[in-house]
């Protein structure tokens, strides 16, 4: 092949690269080991990016994989009135997307789980992990976004919270710092009558990233948006909730020419870049599709109580 | 990093296996058991070719540690038929010709078997959905969903689970 220098050859090995595996039974037990040696521990659940990412030698290569599956502390997915929804480490991408509490409250949080890769995946896959992974299209992000989801980050000196805005820092890229796990996700209980939903644009209906993600939250009343949240992702460098769209809405009476109005703001607050998936204008123009076409299907009466998530 | 020593228990038979730790359980179950009919294709989770049954659920096997299997029951093509018997999802396949050159076949039929036992009279769209993290280059799908809609009928009754089978 001529102009050779052009193409890139990306090598792919098949074998995974040495380290060591531990698998500790306690929280403290894991962060003392993630603590004891900056950079050359790396932590994982159900192993789904992070197994991929050693095979293409596309992450720093640990000295020691911790597997957390052994810290029953961190295996949970509870609801109640009080606390909301908790979504511990453990929780696997299948368990939240078939959960009925997760669907009938959080629906737009079931739907998002289900769009993930694949039955295998899911099935081994956490949320926790596809936030920590940081990718931009993570199909869960817009969804906790318009969730006002918050991040509980736990490390030798304590724990924090943070909301799941402030959680992802770029793509790829998180707030964590070293030494420091995600303990749990909480979802703080949804005010009656709100409706959500996830719609994941993508070629392919399974099997495939987000070309755009939206994920809307909407509370009406009286005929009137009491409140509205609305999560994008693939269309900026992280996940991003469209504050300025959501400003239109809230307060005003519900009716298509406001909903136009918001969904191009959002649009514009989107800033995405032109890839091999879809290129930056088509990704704005959808965003302004599928936010109105969201929030039209969160009104409408006749709202299946599960839309598909994907084929939109 | 030495390795590490884990019981597992593949097709009802019990192995306590010394393996090192950065060896994929796809690798264990093919190169050190000599289980040949789980498949090895991307690699990196996406065709579906090495799927396995672990704790009665689908995993794709190139993805999980050996180390991670430490304790757990694991299911793989080699487990389906009863000696020269075949389970009726392979049967199904042979009858309605669901497939061709059959590297996608052992992942594809764990994952169908996986689906019945989850949801024993599926629709088309939930075939296609049961078997969308598995990839086939030849069939263009439609024989093996076929195949899948025919043992579905066939099992009508056929006592299910993992537990069931040898």
């Amino acid at each position: 092949m001529s102009g050779k220098e052009s193409v890139k050859m990306v090598t792919f090995y098949r074998r995974l690269p040495r380290f060591n595996y531990v698998k500790p039974k306690g929280v403290e037990e894991a962060l003392s080991l993630l603590g004891s040696d900056e950079g050359k521990v790396r932590v994982f659940a159900g192993g789904t990016d992070v197994i991929p990412k050693l095979k293409g030698r596309l992450s720093k290569i640990p000295e020691v994989l911790v597997d957390l599956k052994g810290i029953s502390e961190l295996r949970f997915l509870t609801y109640d009135e009080g606390s909301g929804l908790r979504i511990g480490a453990l929780a696997t991408i299948s368990e939240v997307a078939q959960e009925p509490f997760v669907k009938d409250r959080f629906g737009v949080l079931s739907q998002a789980a289900h769009a993930i890769a694949s039955t295998q995946i899911q099935n081994r896959g956490t949320i926790v992990g596809n936030i920590c992974n940081a990718v931009p299209s993570a199909d869960s992000a817009p969804a906790l976004l318009c969730l006002g989801a918050e991040v509980v980050c736990l490390s030798r000196t304590g724990e924090r919270t943070v909301k799941v805005e402030e959680f992802f820092a770029g793509p790829n890229k998180t707030i964590l710092r070293a030494g420091e796990i995600v303990k749990e996700i909480r979802v703080p209980k949804m005010p009656e009558g709100s409706r959500g939903l996830y719609l994941k644009l993508s070629p392919r209906s399974k099997m495939d990233l987000a070309v755009v993600g939206v994920g809307v939250m909407v509370v009406r009343e009286d005929g009137v948006f009491k409140d509205v949240k609305i999560g994008l992702g693939a269309v900026a460098p992280t996940p991003i909730r469209a504050k300025k769209a959501e400003g239109v809405l809230v307060g005003a009476k519900a009716n298509d020419e406001v909903i136009r109005r918001a969904a191009k703001l959002a649009s514009e607050e989107s800033k995405p870049i032109d890839d091999h998936r879809a290129s930056a204008e088509y990704r704005r123009m959808m965003v302004e599709v599928l936010v109105r076409r969201g929030i039209h299907q969160c009104l409408s009466k006749e709202m299946m109580k599960e839309i598909p998530a994907t084929g939109v | 990093m030495e390795r590490q020593a884990i019981k597992v228990k593949i097709n009802g038979k019990a192995y306590e296996l010394s393996v090192p730790p950065w060896r994929t359980l796809l690798e264990v179950i093919r190169e050190d058991l000599k289980l040949t009919g789980t498949k090895e294709g991307c690699g990196q989770g996406e065709c579906g070719s090495c799927t396995v049954v672990m704790g009665g659920k689908t995993a794709n096997s190139c993805l999980v540690l050996a180390m991670e299997s430490d304790g757990q029951e694991i299911f793989t093509i080699e487990g389906l038929a009863d000696g020269e018997k075949l389970h009726p999802v392979q049967e199904a396949f042979v009858e309605h010709a669901g497939m061709q050159c059959g590297f996608c076949t052992p992942g594809m039929i764990m994952s169908a078997k996986a689906l019945l036992d989850r949801n024993p009279n599926p629709s088309e769209a939930e075939i296609r959905e049961g078997i969308a993290g598995n990839f086939c280059r030849c069939t263009g799908y439609t024989k093996i969903i076929e195949s899948i809609g025919a043992a579905a009928k066939a099992m009508k009754g056929v006592s299910r689970g993992w537990k069931s089978i040898r």
